[in-house]
Parts: C-alpha cells; structure tokens; sequence
C-alpha cells in the first residue's frame, strides 16, 4: 500500500464524494468526511517524511510511464501544500458539523459534505500531479465545486459573489488551458518534468513568452493577487462559515504553489527572473496589493469581508517573498503561505463561532460579544495577532524572514513597508477587538451564550497551532526551506 | 494572402476568443454573460483541435497503409475541457436561475441597486 500512496491521498476523497449522496444522511456523511480528511491527513504526514527520507517520489498512475501517462510527483515543494491542505480539511470538516448544521437547510447537508470533499479532492490533485494538463482538470474540480459551495451561504449575495467567482474563475483556468496548449505545440509534451528539459530549446520563441503571460495572468486569477482579486471579498464574506474558514486556507495557496510550479520548475529561474520581468511585475503589484488592501480592510463593516481584504494583502506578502528572485525570498513566502493558512483558518473558525450565535458577522452586531463568548474573542485576538506578527506568533515568524530575505539584498525600502503595513494590520484587528471588548451590546438584544465545544475545538487548535508554530518554527521552516530548494534547484 | 488563408483555424479562433471575452465583459445581462463564457471556451477547443491537425493525415489507425495520421492527444484533451465547459455552464446557469428567484432579475444593474438599498 504504500507505494501507492500518492494515488490514494487524490482517489480516496474522490471515491468519498459520491458515496456522501448515496448516505443521504447528514451525521453519516459528516462521519464519512472526517474519517477521509484525517485519512488524508495521515497519508499526506507520511509522503511528507517519506520525501524527507528518499527524496522526490514518482508515481505513474495507471502504470503508464511518464511522460506518456500522468505522473504524480511529490517533493518538499507539494509534500507540504499536501499537509497544509489536509490537516486544515480535516480540522474544517470537523467544526463542519454543527455549523452546517445552524447554516443550511437539512435535505441538503449531506450534498453539502459532496461538494467539499469534491473541492478537498481538487486541492490535493493540483498539488499533487506532476502533469500540466491534469492540473487544469483538477483546478476545476476544485472550482466548480467551491462555486457551489459559496452558493449556499446564508444571504442572496453568495449568489452573485458566487457567479462573479464563475465568470472570472473559468476566465482564469480558460487562460491557464490556452498557456498549456502553447506549451504542448511548442514541446509536445505535458508532463511537467519533461516540459521542463525541452522549454529551455524554444525558449526564444514568441510562443513560449505568450504562454507564460497567459499562464502567469490565469493563476494570478486564482489566486487573487491585486488587481486580479475583485471575486475574492464578496466570495469570502457571504459564504457559509466553514467554507469561508477552508477557502480562505487553502485555495489560494495551492494556486500560488501551482504559479511557483510554473514558474520555478517548469520555465525555470532564467526564463522567468531574467528573460521575462516577472520579478518587477510581481513586486509592483504586491506592493499595490498590501497597501491598497489594507487600506480597504480598516473600512469594513463586515468581520469576513474585512478578513478577506486582509488576505488579499497577505497573498502580497507571499508574492512580495518569490518576487525578490532569491532562495531566501522564496522560502520567506512560502512559509508565510503556511503559516497565513493557520491565522486565516483560525480566525474565520472565531468568526464561524460568532456567526454561530449572533447571527451575523456585522461590526455593528457584534458589540460586546468579548464578554458573552470569552474563549471564542480570545481565539480571535491569537489570530489577530499572528496577522499583525506580534512575537511568539507563526505570523511574526514568517514577517521576520520575509524582511531578512528583503534586507539581504539590500531592499530596505521594502522592509520598511512590510513593517509599515503590519500596522495597517493592526487598525483593523484592533477595530474588531475594541468592538469585541471595548463596546457594549445594544440595550434589548438577547444575551448570547459561548459557542459549543464542538466549534471552539477546532478553532482553538488552529489558534494555539499560530502559538506553537510561533514559538518553535523548525518544522515549518524546514519545510519551507526545503520546498525553495527543490523549486529553485541551485539558485542561491 | 495564402499565408491568411493557411492560417483560416487560428483567425477563426482569434475572432471567437475576442468576441466572447468582450461579450462576457460588456453584457449585463447573466445569461448573455454565460453565452460569452462558452464561445470564449469554444474558441480554445478549436485552437487545440487544430493543433493536432497534420495535413493529409488520418485519422490514427494503426493499419500498414494507413498514415500519416494526425496527433489525436489534443482531441482527447479537448474531450475532458468539453465536459469541463458543460459542468461550468451548468453550474453558471443553475446560479443563474437561483438569483432569478431571490433578486426577480438576471440584469446586473438591478441587481447591484437592490442590494445597495438592502
């Protein structure tokens, strides 16, 4: 069994997700979807250490050899998007219970786990495939999917947010296929390791470059880096709470590790830092992006919506880290990729608490909530924290290397406004905090009691998961170190 | 002039591309947005049909005699994006009949207004 391992982590969430609407009940399909995510979980731990041990694995599905039949390939670089994604499935799908249970009708909850494993199964299999076109097939998996997803949030806005993530999702992958066929006429293949051998002979032709613009604007969709991120807000604020909390942890960072992918191994350094101008563009834009959305965070009146411009500022984070075109710079943004994860699952996993029992995720409404629902606040201001990069949180860790890395070669000016939007950070945390703490509920309104054990579980594990992670850094480091070396192969 | 005509596939596939990408972005009406989204799709299917396109080739039966044949692995791409397309229309359309119900309208201005005032 273990040789087959990098097919199970994808095929097993698959094969789950039909049999969810076969169960037709809501407890059966819940139980089904915990015990596949921590079976994922388990079985992305394992790739994990096995590339640890022997190095990158290789695994040809169906037996056909590659580059004929679909590789997948697991290094440092997937190996840890893999357990990133799994262990924040498993933890979602966990709190999934009792908030799907608060947010969605009952005839369709059990379609609502069908559709996450569907997503979850997406995820996995961009990471884990080693072949282009594959990849296109299994981000729209996980695309369709979410838009469903999102559909059924708790308001007729996910409607719309849902339908402009559509338009503007399948515009993206629909660049991403185009960039994929301009690269398969040139090479006449698509497995990514092969691509990788042949590009460097056509890399002068026009082709090639239309194909990387095409790739490079596509997943730049996905992933929302600004201005490419309008879908993002509305699509985060109106969807249900535990979809948001996966969302927001997940798929925009398999999406950057696909453009790391795409860029680092499949183009290469040279092409992509030195031949074409991707370092400047991305500077320039998420230096636009960390600024400008930030900005925008501190004018929400909505707790999800103002997360979710705050994500977009830390997607600038980690672009802002591969940008700088150095090992340092791309190990800085990818941990900062793990660890955004963490702060923006716990505190959509808070926010889903409040959510809970008040409701509503309006500023205006959560007034004094602090003292009614101690634990959940408290996991929130260790999250918000971790966002700002306060010391013995993940978040700080990551903003420290990413300033290191800036500082190396000598970007001072972008250390200064990395520092500089941190306490654009802070207004925004400190606006929800105060309403939190600091404001006192509207006479009349009903006395709200702590979320139940069953959501501030998972919340709490994430949060605390910001603190150790924030304390001692060696496994995320590691694993962020060792995925900017297999990406970058021997640039220094 | 025979170079144009040579390349007739690919100037159809630019036109379709540019046709549905503009109507995606300048319609306000939901469905007519979707009917953009597909030939925008469509366009893309044909540029990789015509890729594997190899001129007096067949179709690919390995029979002695037969040959050259065309690259059949771009129609086989093409067949799993024609299933994508299908299953994004899909979803696109069942959205759209479920704002339909909550908002009583698929323009995109209307919408916008009454969510301003809601």
């Amino acid at each position: 069994m273990t040789e087959h391992l990098p097919a199970l982590q994808v095929v097993v969430p698959l094969i789950a997700a039909p049999l969810t609407v076969l169960l037709r009940r809501p407890l059966a399909a819940w139980a089904l979807s915990v015990a596949v995510c921590a079976f994922s979980l388990y079985t992305a731990i394992r790739l994990a250490l096995q590339v640890l041990a022997q190095g990158p694995l290789s695994y040809d599905m169906g037996g056909w050899a590659p580059p004929w039949g679909i590789e997948y390939r697991i290094d440092m670089a997937n190996a840890a998007v893999l357990v990133l994604v799994s262990l924040i499935g498993t933890v979602v799908a966990v709190y999934a219970r009792r908030s799907v249970n608060a947010e969605i009708g009952h005839d369709r909850r059990h379609l609502f786990y069908t559709a996450y494993l569907l997503c979850f199964t997406g995820l996995l299999g961009m990471a884990a495939t080693g072949d282009a076109f594959n990849l296109f097939v299994f981000l729209e998996i996980s695309s369709l999917s979410t838009y469903a997803l999102i559909s059924i949030g708790y308001d007729r806005r996910a409607l719309t947010a849902s339908y402009q993530y559509l338009i503007m999702g399948t515009v993206g992958a629909t660049f991403l296929l185009i960039g994929i066929g301009f690269l398969y006429v040139m090479t006449g293949t698509l497995n990514m390791q092969d691509l990788a051998q042949r590009l460097p002979a056509v890399m002068d032709t026009r082709t090639v470059k239309v194909a990387f613009a095409f790739i490079v604007v596509g997943l730049s969709l996905k992933l929302a880096l600004f201005p490419l991120h309008l879908w993002l807000p509305n699509a985060y604020a109106f969807a249900p709470s535990s979809v948001s909390a996966f969302v927001a942890a997940t798929s925009t960072k398999v999406a950057i590790y696909v453009l790391l992918r795409f860029l680092l191994t499949i183009f290469g350094f040279q092409f992509s830092f030195e031949h074409m101008p991707i370092g400047n563009i991305l500077l320039v834009l998420s230096v636009a992006a960390m600024l400008s959305a930030s900005v925008v965070a501190i004018f929400q009146q909505n707790v999800k919506r103002l997360l979710a411009y705050s994500s977009v500022a830390q997607v600038g984070y980690i672009t802002l880290g591969i940008s700088l075109g150095t090992s340092a710079g791309v190990a800085a943004g990818y941990l900062h990729l793990l660890n955004h994860a963490l702060i923006k699952g716990a505190l959509f996993l808070a926010v889903g608490c409040l959510f809970y029992r008040i409701n509503s995720a309006r500023l205006s409404d959560l007034r004094g909530a602090g003292r009614s629902m101690p634990w959940t606040a408290a996991a929130f201001v260790i999250g918000g924290l971790s966002l700002i990069g306060m010391p013995l949180t993940s978040g700080f860790i990551s903003k420290w290397k990413l300033v290191e890395a800036a500082l190396a070669i000598g970007w001072w000016p972008i250390a200064v406004l990395i520092l500089a939007t941190s306490l654009l950070a802070v207004i925004y945390v400190w606006r929800v905090v105060e309403t939190l703490y600091f404001q006192s509920a509207e006479e009349g309104t009903a006395a709200v009691s702590e979320a139940p054990l069953g959501l501030l579980i998972p919340a709490w594990g994430l949060a605390l998961a910001n603190i150790y992670f924030g304390v001692d850094a060696t496994v995320t480091w590691g694993l962020a170190h060792g995925a900017a070396r297999a990406l970058m192969g021997g640039v220094p | 002039m025979m170079e144009f005509v040579g390349h007739f596939n690919y100037w159809i596939v630019i036109f379709l591309m540019m046709l549905g990408f503009y109507t995606l972005i300048a319609r306000g009406n939901l469905v007519k947005k979707l009917v953009g989204l597909n030939i925008f799709q469509t366009s893309v299917f044909i540029l990789f049909i015509s890729m594997g396109k190899v001129e007096g080739g067949t179709a690919p039966i390995l029979e002695p005699g037969l040959g050259p044949y065309s690259n059949p692995l771009p129609s086989v791409l093409i067949l799993t994006a024609i299933v994508v397309g299908v299953a994004t229309t899909a979803v696109g359309l069942a959205l759209v009949v479920r704002i339909r119900e909550a908002y009583g309208s698929v323009e995109e201005e209307d919408i916008h207004k009454q969510d301003e005032s809601f």
